[in-house]
């Protein structure tokens, strides 16, 4: 990567968390309270340092973006408000788009996109719906049989609890809601 | 009284149990609950991770119906939903450019309703107007209160009580008549939306909080988020296998401790539907 195209990686990144990579000064309280952090390839102050250098490609691929759970921790502690939960979230859709996602998080990557796909068509989470997409999709991607049916299990207990609901629920402005889609991910107008 | 309603996703799905025991309890304080009329989910941590401005888009959907249905104060149960109206208001509020660009993207204005959490629409409702009344004290009852993440953070967004020490829920739980015990992990993470993407990682962490829970004396918690109540309700039983620890810990909605109080009885609030500890 040149250096034109680093800073401009760098400045997209800042855009979007709305933060400024350059106020981190490293002392790594992000890290500390991060309850995931000790499973990361990189640590949360790691990955701002990453990018901080120009690093960005690399901060892209790791796993730690999506080990993420987005508790917040790390923006509430920081003690220069540089917005690192912010910074992972604009590095994953960075990823994401740009196709760099690391192969070893592929669920959570899928899960999210599930997510957003039941929302598209239905403006709110079919649950059903969502969870068939997340298999097919991550079965297809991990080759594992046993991914389809981890949690199975819990579809007979939810439905004692009276939990389960095979028809979700659609709102009526659907066209609106695929209006909105369209813009925000697909830069229509 | 009347709130306007934003039950999010997770309320009209799963956590349906959590809407049962929310309207049967702002019922029984004489609140009316006025649900949004076609509102659409809030994007939740799928929109913030793939795409920053429909993570704004989504919430300011709902900020729009709520200003064309002349809701002044919306209350949305699930803190993610909470965080995330609050989050695109905030945004939208210091940037006139963004306010602009989001009204032509969701074609409405969306400004003004004040978002409320569980515990704010409690506070709303008065501590003092609870307090007077309760019915049924829970005078054996020792509650962890457990506010997970969104709730407080990030403080600037979230705009409510103190995110390393809160103590509000503490507050609406004594005066129920219950003990509200002192303990550590009231604002660390449960795991959040992993419950299904990353199970490990929802086990090792709600394990912590039901150990710290336990530690301090604690025979149930109390949660006011459905997520927090899957990963430490429906996956209880997982994590006791996983742990090789016995809990039966009850996980209470809020709202439920209040409806007991109240004299609901469990059935009405729901609580039959939980999965581990006490149903009724």
């Amino acid at each position: 990567m040149n250096a034109k195209m680093q800073s401009d990686s760098i400045s997209l990144l800042e855009s979007l968390a709305q933060t400024k990579l350059a106020d981190c000064y490293q002392c790594g309280k992000c890290t500390a309270g991060c309850p995931r952090s000790a499973h990361m390839d990189k640590t949360p102050n790691q990955l701002i340092r990453m990018v901080q250098l120009g690093d960005v490609d690399a901060a892209l691929k790791t796993d730690a973006i999506w080990q993420c759970v987005s508790c917040e921790t790390c923006t509430a502690r920081c003690p220069k408000n540089v917005d690192c939960a912010a910074i992972i979230d604009a590095l994953r859709q960075v990823s994401y788009e740009r196709g760099m996602t690391s192969k070893q998080q592929a669920a959570v990557v899928l899960f999210q996109k599930a997510f957003l796909a039941s929302v598209r068509r239905n403006g709110r989470v079919n649950e059903i719906e969502m969870i068939a997409q997340y298999k097919i999709e991550g079965f297809a991607a991990m080759r594992r049989l046993g991914f389809l049916f981890d949690g199975a299990m819990l579809a007979p207990q939810l439905q004692m609890h009276r939990k389960l609901h095979i028809l979700g629920e659609k709102v009526r402005d659907r066209d609106l809601v695929r209006r909105i889609f369209a813009r925000c991910m697909d830069g229509k107008a | 009284m009347n709130l306007g309603y934003y039950p999010g996703c997770s309320l009209h799905g799963s956590s349906d149990d959590y809407q049962q025991s929310l309207k049967a309890c702002f019922s029984a304080l004489g609140v009316s609950l006025k649900e949004l009329d076609d509102w659409i989910c809030c994007g939740a941590t799928a929109a913030h991770s793939l795409n920053h401005k429909l993570s704004i888009a989504l919430p300011a959907r709902n900020l729009g119906l709520a200003a064309q249905q002349g809701c002044n104060e919306l209350l949305a149960p699930c803190s993610m939903c909470s965080l995330q109206l609050k989050k695109a208001q905030k945004a939208i509020a210091g940037d006139p450019a963004l306010a602009a660009e989001m009204s032509r993207i969701v074609e409405a204005k969306p400004d003004g309703a004040r978002v409320l959490n569980l515990v704010e629409a409690f506070e709303r409702v008065g501590l003092e107007t609870i307090k007077t009344a309760v019915k049924t004290p829970l005078a054996d009852f020792k509650v962890a209160c457990y506010y997970g993440c969104l709730l407080t953070r990030p403080p600037k967004v979230a705009e409510f009580d103190d995110c390393e020490q809160p103590e509000s829920m503490d507050k609406v739980v004594e005066a129920l008549g219950a003990k509200a015990v002192a303990w550590n992990y009231k604002t660390e993470c449960c795991g959040a939306g992993m419950t299904m993407a990353s199970e490990e990682t929802v086990l090792e962490l709600s394990h912590k909080i039901l150990a710290d829970a336990a530690a301090h004396g604690a025979q149930s918690i109390a949660v006011a988020c459905p997520m927090c109540h899957v990963n430490l309700d429906m996956k209880q039983a997982a994590i006791e296998a996983r742990y090789g620890t016995k809990y039966g810990m009850t996980i209470y909605y809020l709202c439920d401790l209040v409806g007991l109080a109240l004299g609901l009885t469990p059935q009405a609030l729901g609580i039959n539907r939980h999965f581990a500890g006490r149903k009724a």
